[in-house]
């Protein structure tokens, strides 16, 4: 059982910056993130995206500005479970609640704070009648451990940087790539569409193109994919294969979290009062592109603050006979749970005679 | 005269007719969005930067509009339920040159 002070289910920039702010009130920090890295949409969707809307930064990139929240929150040290969603949560008896993942990964803390954007990011998976027959018996949408591929015949679907940088890992993992879009043009870094023009012609990747998966096929598990040219749909090609992985991006749902019993309005949390953001069951708070109130903007810098106000409510109910003043960094400066300590340059203090 | 009319069959096949303003560099995605056509969470997911397809729109009219970004061209070459005149409502700005538009909303995916 991982147990933190606040479990923040979301690692995008809001719950990444939650952890600062927990950290200046000495409160542990634990991150749930069905992605398996920090960072949200920034890192996922458009990470070499600039943004012109983050004070202090007349420009900054998706993905940096997510390498420099994890930067500002190293000290505080906070615990991640990537790469799981939260499933449920059971309040216990102390009003303090217990997360499980859809992986069985235990958290227990006496505040969740959710900070799931858009909601947990899903494949987008093809438009194939029996996909789900062979979900996890040769159909996969996120490859976690490439060792399952190796000496398998494998077949990727997409056009996308995922698809190209795949193809190119398991080259030389797999016994057989074939990598499969519906055009000729690859959207993708450069030098990953040359890396796989390269390595088609070494004859490492198979490569065909314009064409899409039409059919799937096998008893028990993924026998063959059936493969239609565009230019020439009466030719289907018939491809003995181990595992397919369409690779075609992600799309955000809100998922389990819209059964604990919240308040949702419009496929958001709905909070009470822009006064801390927490929602229907106390100790639950909602910060960022997840939550909805009257006025609510789905701004980053929104949810930094939102973020912030979270923090000091949380540290109110974990702590109700403390008296807390808010400090400010520039006095007391950034004390970390490593034993790191930032603080101004003391002013040099000379007599006048 | 800074608005026009264009006519969005939502998901549902409802068709709606509404006023979009073009003093406020609004794109498509955007007057669906504010006119509530389609759940939130469900259009615009990127922001609108031609990054996921949830604001394709099949254009039924015969509107010249601007010319289809490598980006977008891109997008769509990933998404479903493509069709010959599928454009990414983020990449198609409100002018009056587009004054009575018709377009469809594609399906979620």
């Amino acid at each position: 059982m991982i147990k933190t002070d606040i479990l923040i289910i979301g690692a995008g920039p809001t719950g990444l910056f939650a952890v600062f702010e927990a950290g200046l009130l000495k409160l542990k920090c634990h991150l749930i993130d069905a992605l398996p890295q920090a960072g949200g949409q920034c890192s996922e969707i458009y990470p070499k995206k600039p943004i012109y809307d983050i004070p202090g930064f007349p420009e900054v990139l998706a993905g940096d500005l997510v390498d420099n929240l994890m930067e500002q929150i190293k000290p505080f040290q906070p615990g991640f479970t990537l790469g799981e969603r939260a499933q449920t949560i059971e309040k216990c008896d102390d009003g303090s609640f217990i997360v499980t993942t859809n992986k069985g990964t235990k958290h227990h803390a006496p505040i969740v704070a959710i900070a799931g954007g858009l909601g947990s990011f899903e494949p987008r998976k093809p438009l194939l009648g029996n996909l789900s027959e062979y979900e996890d018996r040769g159909v996969a949408y996120i490859i976690k451990y490439p060792e399952v591929y190796r000496n398998k015949r494998v077949v990727i679907a997409g056009g996308g940087d995922s698809a190209l940088d795949w193809s190119i890992f398991l080259a030389d993992v797999a016994s057989e790539v074939t990598l499969v879009h519906r055009r000729n043009e690859f959207r993708g870094a450069l030098d990953s569409v040359e890396k796989v023009q390269e390595l088609k012609n070494i004859g490492k990747i198979n490569l065909i193109t314009p064409a899409e998966i039409v059919g799937l096929n096998g008893v028990e598990r993924l026998e063959s994919v059936t493969i239609r040219k565009t230019m020439n749909a009466a030719e289907d090609i018939t491809l003995e294969v181990d595992n397919f992985i369409p690779l075609f991006g992600l799309s955000p749902k809100l998922g389990p979290i819209g059964d604990w019993g919240l308040e949702i309005e419009k496929n958001a949390i709905k909070v009470d009062n822009t006064l801390d953001y927490q929602t229907n069951i106390p100790g639950i708070y909602a910060i960022g592109d997840v939550n909805t109130y009257p006025g609510k903007l789905k701004l980053i810098l929104c949810g930094f603050h939102e973020a912030t106000l979270m923090c000091q409510s949380a540290y109110q109910r974990i702590f109700p006979d403390k008296k807390y003043v808010m400090k400010y960094t520039t006095v007391g400066g950034v004390t970390g749970f490593d034993g790191s300590k930032k603080e101004a340059p003391k002013a040099v203090v000379k007599a006048i005679d | 005269m800074s608005d026009i009319k264009i006519k969005i069959t939502d998901r549902e096949g409802i068709t709606h007719e509404v006023d979009a303003p073009t003093d406020m560099n609004m794109n498509l995605m955007e007057v669906v969005r504010s006119y509530e056509l389609a759940p939130e969470g469900t259009i615009g997911v990127c922001g609108g930067m031609a990054m996921c397809a949830s604001c394709q729109c099949y254009v039924k009219s015969e509107h010249e509009l601007p010319e289809m970004s490598d980006d977008e061209d891109a997008m769509l070459a990933e998404a479903f339920y493509v069709e010959d005149n599928s454009r990414l409502g983020c990449q198609i700005h409100m002018t009056l040159e587009l004054d009575g538009l018709e377009v469809e909303l594609a399906p979620e995916s």
